[in-house]
């Protein structure tokens, strides 16, 4: 049961991930975007790792793709069917199929060791993100808030040039 | 997992397809009725006794209704969009339970679920708003994608400041820890500010700048029509209903009552709600788009910041529970009156010049009537300037 749900997952985040770099209309590969994150959103339900599931579809299926296409239909109102042009495709290709062969290469290298499946308490989970990876987890979080002032610098910098 | 367990789930889902349906054809009418009697006219009455009949009318006038799709729309965004909608409203309901054992599936982490299912819907308003090629669409679903998002905020926030308070995310769990008073009157701001939200997050009157009829003509939805549009209207009530449930399980002590079964108070709860949310409706004008932005980023946002901090403070150090109701009353007190001022300010500006100018206006008078005075052309170039 399991396993086909997988293939089905797994052909939904493939498919989705080709029509992101396949379709030449922007919001399209927005919405291919949006199918192949929430395919991943059930492998990580049928892996029994519901929070981490639920982290996904809110953040990336939800808020990242809603402001990706918010961006899009703000900036580039004016040319109605957008066309993207992918001239720096083979680049693109190149950096994929590296990327493809680290991950490979890694998970050959080093074969995880599949001991027990157990789904783990949210409450664990919180304990152990707010006291063994307290310093990671402010990190993650300051990177964020760096990211926030650029963008407001950046935002006010455009007010000041007009 | 065996046959008759999936039997089960799909039977229980059917069931609460079909509650909600009755639940949304009630609303439906008790909107009508009581907006009708909020503006002094009857509401329908034609169709069955006091128009309950109303709701069923109005249904089959518009699956029969011709369903247009334009001829420039992206025809699959177009169709699938009103789908998204309408499931993520109806999803959300699988895990809120009516009372103890009647939930479809209770979740440990089902307020998390709600949050985050509930995002895809924004997606399916701006899929309509594109996928119907329309400027007004566009402009609509950008509006909402905007109001949505910001909005979420304020709603997650003090849904945390309520999972601290039960140290849960289980709705039960939640509800049960409500045994001896309920959330609202620990963190009465945190009730404001969820209703308040929730309620632009559904979209209803006084946050329904996105498909206002007067600026964008129906936003996302001003090329559907017929069945597809009304499963747009469908999505709407049952948000609200979620939206009125989950302000019942998480500030209002859920099911829990005296004498009446739980199911009962429930139902008794939300329906309360839901007539503020109707009493709101017929009451405040629509916010423009720029004030709603504000609202949410200058007002709600700190204010749900203030809830989750103060929840802590409480719970950290383990105060008694009175002050922490102390505390947000405080917040609410302070920001209510600011917001008083703010509301208030023009109208005493202008009540504060025309003041100024009705003395400026006797002083004059009054030298005109008694005595010797400068001469008359000297004041009359100063008037308009008063004015």
């Amino acid at each position: 049961m399991s396993l086909y749900l997988f293939a089905l997952l797994a052909f939904l985040t493939l498919a989705g991930g080709l029509g992101v770099v396949s379709t030449r209309n922007v919001v399209h590969a927005a919405l291919y975007l949006l199918l192949s994150l929430l395919a991943v959103a059930g492998i990580y339900l049928i892996l029994f790792a519901e929070f981490l599931a639920l982290v996904q579809v809110l953040i990336y299926g939800g808020a990242v793709v809603i402001v990706v296409l918010f961006a899009i239909m703000l900036t580039r109102s004016s040319e109605y069917p957008r066309i993207s042009d992918n001239r720096q495709w083979p680049l693109a290709l190149v950096a994929a199929l590296g990327l493809l062969g680290v991950l490979a290469a890694a998970f050959l290298a080093a074969p995880i060791q599949i001991t027990q499946l157990q789904s783990p308490d949210f409450t664990a989970l919180s304990g152990s993100l707010f006291t063994k990876w307290a310093v990671p987890f402010e990190i993650a979080s300051l990177v964020l808030l760096v990211a926030l002032i650029g963008a407001i610098i950046i935002a006010r910098a455009g007010k000041n040039e007009r | 997992m065996g046959i008759t367990d999936l039997l089960i789930i799909l039977l229980s889902l059917a069931a609460l397809f079909a509650g909600l349906t009755v639940a949304v054809l009630g609303l439906i009418w008790l909107e009508r009725k009581v907006l009708g009697r909020l503006q002094q006219r009857l509401g329908p009455t034609r169709a069955g006794p006091m128009g309950l009949f109303q709701p069923l009318a109005d249904a089959l006038k518009l699956i029969l209704k011709e369903d247009i799709v334009p001829s420039s729309a992206e025809k699959a965004v177009f169709w699938i969009a009103p789908v998204i909608v309408v499931l993520s409203a109806f999803v959300v309901w699988v895990t809120i339970p009516a009372s103890h054992t009647l939930v479809v599936e209770n979740l440990d982490l089902g307020l998390f679920y709600i949050i985050a299912v509930s995002v895809i819907g924004i997606m399916g308003l701006v899929m309509a708003g594109w996928g119907s090629a329309n400027k007004y669409g566009t402009l609509g679903s950008l509006r909402a994608a905007a109001q949505l998002i910001s909005y979420e905020i304020p709603v997650i926030m003090v849904v945390v400041a309520v999972a601290m308070l039960a140290q849960s995310m289980d709705l039960r769990v939640i509800v049960e820890r409500q045994g001896s008073y309920p959330f609202v009157l620990l963190q009465p701001l945190g009730l404001v500010i969820f209703f308040i939200a929730g309620l632009a997050e559904v979209g209803r009157t006084p946050f329904d700048i996105y498909h206002a009829e007067s600026e964008v003509v129906g936003g996302p939805f001003v090329e559907y029509s017929g069945a597809h549009w009304s499963v747009f209207f469908l999505a709407e009530y049952i948000n609200t209903f979620a939206i009125a449930a989950l302000t019942t399980l998480l500030f209002l002590g859920g099911w829990a009552g005296p004498l009446l079964p739980p199911i009962v108070w429930f139902l008794l709860k939300t329906l309360a709600v839901v007539l503020v949310v109707f009493w709101v409706r017929g009451t405040f004008p629509r916010l423009r788009i720029d004030q709603l932005m504000a609202f949410a980023w200058k007002a709600l946002v700190p204010l749900s910041f203030y809830a989750v901090i103060s929840t802590a403070i409480y719970q950290f150090y383990g105060w008694p529970a009175w002050s922490l109701s102390l505390m947000s009353l405080a917040g609410l007190l302070a920001v209510g009156y600011l917001v008083y001022q703010r509301m208030t300010g023009p109208a005493r500006r202008v009540a504060q010049v025309r003041a100024r100018q009705q003395a400026a206006m006797q002083s004059r008078r009054s030298g005109i009537s008694g005595g010797p005075v400068a001469p008359p052309a000297a004041q009359t170039p100063s008037a308009p300037g008063q004015s």
